[in-house]
């Protein structure tokens, strides 16, 4: 097992050059937002004076290159800059949203689990029964609907007709923060169920007509037995990068569902930085998500590795 | 006679289909099986040996049913049976081994699990006990070193390697019927000798029965003593290996004899049967091989010929069969 998993240092090496990319492009792409952000900070009244002086102090009238040079060297030494909007260093905005993010996401990825599993071993198992076409018409149904739609329909239903959950927000203590957690991640978890549902499905259907699943059966393996012993672990080796792609895509997801229901992560922050032209936040964050994008990358094939001991990604051939 | 051990009466499996008349690929197929006894089914490809073997351990594939008949295991009915007694039956009573190695056994669970599945759950064995007869069997079918073996997944296991997990696993229980689907044609020569120099001792010490597919003369001749010919979903000739080998009485068996190489005439020319099995879709009346007969005479094609006894035990399904065997039979 261990053996297999060598492949890790390297692709950390990889990914160097990758997110020397994305600083490059985060912060190329920072500058292309029209407005000043001295003037966003004053506000519109403000004098060109005061504006000038701002400006200066910020370092806003420096060549782009020495910007750059300035924000790639702060950045080696763990220094994201500081925020134009909240003057306070980058790295504890994003310390204290991170969490959130993280969370909303591990427990969006959870329940997004315990619904697909079922439904797709539900719909496997019998395929062209009326709960198959009950279970596909489910995954048509969740593909359609928008994210901040359903979001809004989760409060209207859940937090306001049927007062379960709260409409937004955090919670004062980490205590509190699962339950406020549960309906922005119940929205990103039924976005991601339909693809999860679909592969795993048909991924399902495949492994329960193989041949090693006749030979369980020719055991007397049959049921749940059979599901966890045989069916399930096998299903699930195809199904691991579609939910790796998907989580990527689910960061971008989870920015607005943030907003919808007032929670204090990445997204929130993003927003705001958008619109104050708080560049250090923009690049903080956005260099963060596609950090979190490449250890996705990593985690999912190492999840691979772990559930598949044919699979050896350390580039030797088997023994 | 005692009652044998499984008895295959007019065994009919088809594909249901609405409004339409079903497609019948195994017809009215009866066999017995006695305690012991060792019996090859040959038949060439698509005649439906691999169905007929699904169908006595309940795993056909999705849409092809049993349309009629019945399966007798030890006096009980097999068909109709509540799936859940049938399912008892499976790995202590009867096993099977499957044609593909490589395909039969889960890619991701360590082979020593795989064939400690089934003894844990009928013989009550803890994971360690278990594990321990895993390896037993797995020494008792001829692997070196089982105890590490025992810990590979699959794949990194040979063809042969592989075949003997798959006995170890069948055998671990220790079913009286096994039932095998060309257990060795994914081999190579040598290790195909092997395999079933294991299988058949391994089955003379349990004192367990086998039903054997195959399309391989010479391995039913090695392993077998009963044989039944099948040709496109029916049995044309059936009876004691020795016997049919040397005194073939339905025209395909000895289509087939004259087809395979024979080591100890290797000069003999080889007769290949000209034409193709028929289209299950559309089937001829008549019996099946008639067209491809060369000795085919009118009636061929009118009705079904019944299965007559041509000598104690030997049994055929020609109406020609005293008319071209004649100078044989004497
Ligand atoms: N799942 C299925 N659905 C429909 N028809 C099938 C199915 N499986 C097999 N058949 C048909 O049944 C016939 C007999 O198949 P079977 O697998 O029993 O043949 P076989 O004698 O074992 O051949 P082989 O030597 O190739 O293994 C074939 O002609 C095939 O077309
Ligand atoms: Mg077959």
């Amino acid at each position: 097992m261990l053996h297999r998993l060598r492949f890790i240092p390297g692709r950390l090496v990889q990914s160097i050059p990758v997110a020397f990319g994305v600083t490059l492009i985060v912060f190329f792409m920072a500058r292309l937002l029209p407005g000043n952000a001295a003037l966003a900070i004053l506000g519109q009244q403000a004098n060109a004076a005061s504006v000038a002086a701002l400006s200066k102090q910020l370092g806003l009238n420096q060549p782009l290159w020495e910007q750059y040079f300035l924000f790639i060297g702060r950045l080696f030494q763990g220094n994201l800059g500081t925020s134009l909007t909240y003057q306070i260093p980058v790295s504890e905005l994003l310390s204290q949203a991170i969490p959130v993010t993280l969370s909303l996401l591990g427990l969006a990825l959870l329940l997004a689990l315990v619904i697909s599993v079922p439904l797709a071993a539900l719909a496997a198992f019998r395929p062209g029964s009326p709960r198959d076409l009950g279970v596909r018409a489910f995954t048509l149904l969740g593909q359609g609907m928008p994210q901040f739609w359903l979001g809004i329909m989760l409060i209207l239903l859940l937090a306001i007709g049927v007062p379960l959950f709260p409409v937004g927000g955090y919670g004062n203590s980490p205590a509190d923060h699962p339950y406020y957690l549960f309906l922005p991640s119940l929205t990103l978890a039924i976005a991601m169920c339909p693809t999860i549902i679909r592969s795993l499905r048909s991924s399902m259907i495949d492994v329960l007509g193989s041949d090693y699943v006749g030979t369980a059966r020719s055991k007397g393996s049959y049921g749940a037995a059979l599901f966890r012993g045989h069916v399930l672990r096998n299903a699930a080796i195809p199904t691991v990068s579609v939910i790796g792609v998907n989580l990527g895509f689910l960061v971008g997801g989870s920015l607005v569902i943030e907003k919808v229901f007032a929670l204090p992560g990445l997204g929130s922050i993003m927003i705001n930085a958008i619109f104050t032209r708080d560049f250090p936040t923009v690049q903080g964050v956005t260099l963060f998500v596609a950090l979190f994008v490449v250890v996705v990358g990593i985690l999912t094939d190492v999840v691979y590795t772990m559930l598949d001991p044919r699979v050896d990604l350390s580039g030797k051939e088997n023994a | 006679m005692a009652t044998p051990l499984l008895s295959v009466s007019s065994l009919t499996i088809g594909i249901r289909r609405k409004g339409q008349p079903d497609t019948v690929i195994v017809d009215s197929l009866s066999f017995d099986i006695q305690k012991g006894e060792r019996f090859g089914i040959v038949g060439e490809s698509g005649s439906g040996k691999s169905l007929t073997l699904r169908a006595i351990a309940d795993l056909l594939p999705k849409g092809v049913e049993v349309l009629s008949g019945s399966i007798r295991y030890d006096g009980a009915e097999l068909i109709g049976m509540p799936a859940a007694q049938r399912r008892k039956l499976m790995g202590p009573e009867i096993a099977m081994i499957f044609q593909e190695p490589m395909t039969a056994l889960n890619p991701v669970v360590r082979v020593g699990e795989q064939i400690a599945e089934g003894p844990r759950r009928y013989l009550g064995l803890s994971k360690q006990a278990a594990a321990e007869l895993a390896i037993e069997m797995m020494a008792k079918t001829g692997i070196p070193d089982p105890a590490r073996r025992a810990r590979a997944y699959p794949h990194e296991l040979s063809g042969g390697l592989r075949q003997r997990i798959m006995i170890a696993m069948a055998l671990s229980c220790g079913p009286k019927l096994l039932l095998c689907d060309e257990p060795t044609t994914a081999l190579d020569v040598t290790v195909q000798h092997q395999v079933l120099r294991v299988l058949e001792e391994l089955c003379a010490d349990s004192g367990a029965s086998l039903a054997f597919v195959t399309h391989d003369l010479a391995v039913v001749n090695q392993t077998c003593t009963d044989l039944a010919v099948m040709y496109a979903g029916h049995i044309v000739e059936s009876g004691r290996v020795a016997e049919v080998f040397s005194d073939p009485r339905h025209p395909y068996t000895k289509g087939l004899l004259d087809s395979a190489p024979d080591f100890d005439q290797p000069d003999r020319e080889l007769v290949s049967i000209p034409g193709f099995p028929p289209n299950l879709a559309a089937r001829p009346s008549g019996c099946p091989f008639a067209p491809r007969c060369q000795f085919a005479v009118e009636a061929c094609t009118t009705a079904m010929p019944p299965t007559d006894e041509v000598a104690p035990g030997h049994f055929a399904a020609c109406f020609e069969s005293a008319r071209i065997f004649e100078g044989a039979a004497a």
